[in-house]
């Protein structure tokens, strides 16, 4: 598959041909898979490298940014003894690689370093705004999962139907409509229908669960429907490949209840795909989160980075970036290793 | 390609979409004849005039005619499309047939550069590569085409490395034809059809990541009759003037979604395996 990041998959589906029941038997990979935990050591190595790479890539990048740093924050009336003394705070009289170094070195030991707007710690900042943006991805995942597999199965199942029909042309309209446009759309249907505007404000889930999902429900619903559209039509073509094999030829020969062939064999071969799929599209809904919570002012990681952008607070952006970058990398290190527990027949060398 | 042109004939799907791709690029084209006023030109008497006969989709807070900003919005679209994926397609199909080729150690080093993107959530990379270079149309596209190169090398490398492994290949590096040639003449064109698949896919890509950038305020800066940029001028009086939010959100989505049916037929017809 083009750009699939995941080299694991294609391999993976080659082996679908038995039942996979009994390979969702945990203790039986854990008892097979001795490798496992050197593979999962390996890779959690094989994240170092990368991040260090874009470490580099923001670090240097932030830094070809024409003129001077201090004076963009400061502004042209900024006198010489502030604009040094700004200087002097962040490093930035110090050569490149040297401010580089500075700053990945406290990253090592959990520094992110302070804001140089308001002075404020980073790393406190990114976990406290992490913690929304996370709520709201996993919230979006939630809903395009409730609704896109049962969907996607029921299309599989009845194809070429005006059922299959209409799942395909939703899901499609899912992946084609861009988030901030059906967030607009929506708000101002809502405006128009029920006077409704986006709450202002945020509420953590523990200090007011109920109006905490109230904040969220909207924004979720918006970022989850082009997941939906992706997860929809994938499980609609696993679950159309897995029905052509002979294996569900044979269980169903064998008069085993419809409802038990597709849920017990079919769904659960057709899941690998789908599973790839979700894994690719946490990454677009953590992009995502950007644009919608700025939509819905939500005080996320997203909208961190870009008023970091806009007022130019460098060691705010290159933070934030860094730490969705490795969240980014883990969502796509966990997607590969959940295989295991789907089809231990994939092997890790 | 006859056998190719009847199959996409026969699918009614593909059909819609090449027909909307061909009216966005009609609209592109010819829109100085079509757009009934400049997209900048302001009607101080009727600002946020609803549709009507003189204006067909209203008019802004500036008095500017939707429909002529719509339709001069098509050829930013196009342009911002063809220009980036035009990057992204060319160093991507540069840098995955010499790491597919080669592999060994130029192979290990263009991969893992392109780990390091890929690690990047696509909005991220090009805000940060904005950020950068400042909001403006040009920039705009060549963010997004770096931020396409990657996908497209991934795609071309392993291509590369299916249609190196054939016969015809070992042949002509038997009997002594050079590297370059091989690649340019062998392996080029046979690594051609997942490439327009994809080209295709990554246009509404790059429209759709344009009208976001956009939308943000640090894509197309306005006055351009960018689609983002209108929806985001839009957003302040949508309760008073709803067609200034409807006409480019249709318009945004309509275009994506005869991209993406047009991508995906093309997918059906090109890859054998879905073609049996």
């Amino acid at each position: 598959m083009p750009g699939n990041p995941i080299g694991v998959t294609q391999r993976g589906r080659a082996f679908l041909i038995l039942d996979i029941k009994k390979s969702l038997d945990l203790h039986r990979i854990f008892l097979k898979g001795e490798n496992m935990y050197a593979y999962i050591i390996r890779r959690l190595l094989m994240v170092i490298p990368v991040l260090l790479g874009v470490s580099i890539v923001i670090f240097f990048t932030l830094r070809v940014i024409p003129g001077d740093v201090a004076q963009t924050i400061l502004g042209t009336s900024a006198t010489e003894e502030s604009l040094a003394a700004l200087r002097g705070r962040f490093g930035l009289d110090l050569p490149v690689y040297e401010q580089y170094f500075m700053w990945i070195s406290g990253i090592v030991i959990g520094d992110f370093g302070v804001s140089m707007r308001t002075g404020a710690e980073i790393l406190p900042e990114i976990i406290s705004r992490f913690a929304i943006t996370f709520e709201l991805t996993m919230l979006a995942a939630i809903i395009s999962w409730i609704v896109a597999i049962p969907l996607g199965i029921i299309a599989g199942i009845r194809r070429n139907t005006k059922t299959d029909f209409s799942v395909r042309i939703i899901s499609l309209f899912g992946v084609s409509i861009p988030n901030f446009a059906l967030a607009t759309i929506l708000i101002l249907i809502l405006s128009l229908a029920f006077n409704y505007s986006p709450p202002v404000g945020y509420v953590g889930f523990f200090a007011d669960p109920v109006t905490n999902l109230k904040i969220l429900f909207l924004p979720a619903f918006v970022l989850g429907t082009a997941m939906a559209g992706a997860v929809m039509r994938m499980t609609r073509s696993s679950i159309l490949e897995i029905l052509r094999q002979d294996f569900i030829r044979t269980v169903r020969a064998k008069g085993v209840k419809e409802r038990i062939v597709i849920f017990n064999h079919a769904f659960k071969n057709a899941l690998i795909p789908i599973l790839t799929i979700i894994g690719m599209q946490v990454g677009v809904l953590l992009g995502g989160t950007v644009i919608i919570e700025q939509i819905f002012s939500l005080p996320g990681l997203g909208q961190m980075v870009l008023t970091g952008i806009n007022q130019r607070d460098f060691t705010v952006v290159q933070g934030a970036i860094l730490f969705i970058a490795f969240v980014f990398m883990l969502i796509n290190l966990l997607v590969d290793l959940l295989y295991s527990y789907l089809d231990p027949r994939i092997k890790y060398k | 390609m006859t056998e190719f042109i009847q199959k996409l004939r026969e699918d009614k799907v593909g059909l819609i979409g090449l027909i909307g791709v061909l009216i966005v690029i009609v609209l592109a084209l010819l829109a100085p004849l079509i757009a009934p006023y400049a997209p900048d030109e302001m009607h101080t008497e009727q600002v946020m005039h609803s549709p009507s006969s003189e204006f067909l989709f209203g008019t802004d807070e500036f008095g500017r005619d939707i429909f002529s900003r719509i339709v001069y919005g098509a050829q930013v679209s196009l342009q911002v499309g063809l220009i980036a994926v035009g990057i992204g397609a060319t160093f991507g199909l540069i840098f995955g047939l010499l790491a597919g080729f080669y592999q060994g150690k130029l192979d290990s080093i263009i991969m893992r550069i392109m780990d390091i993107f890929f690690a990047f959530p696509d909005i991220l990379l090009a805000l940060t590569i904005i950020a950068v270079l400042g909001p403006s149309l040009t920039n705009t596209m060549v963010a997004i085409g770096i931020v396409f190169t990657p996908v497209f090398t991934r795609l071309i490398r392993s291509a590369v490395l299916t249609v190196k492994e054939n016969e015809y290949i070992l042949n002509a590096k038997a009997v002594g034809v050079s590297n370059i040639k091989i690649i340019l003449k062998h392996i080029t064109p046979n690594v051609m059809a997942p490439f327009i698949v994809q080209i295709t896919l990554a246009l509404s890509g790059a429209i759709l990541t344009e009208a976001a950038l956009s939308f943000l305020g640090l894509g197309v800066q306005p006055p351009n009759p960018s689609w983002g940029v209108m929806l985001n001028e839009s957003r302040a009086y949508m309760e008073f003037a709803p067609w200034m939010t409807i006409f480019p959100v249709a318009a945004i989505i309509i275009t994506i979604f005869c991209f993406n049916l047009l991508g995906d037929s093309l997918r059906d017809l090109l890859d054998p395996k879905l073609r049996q």
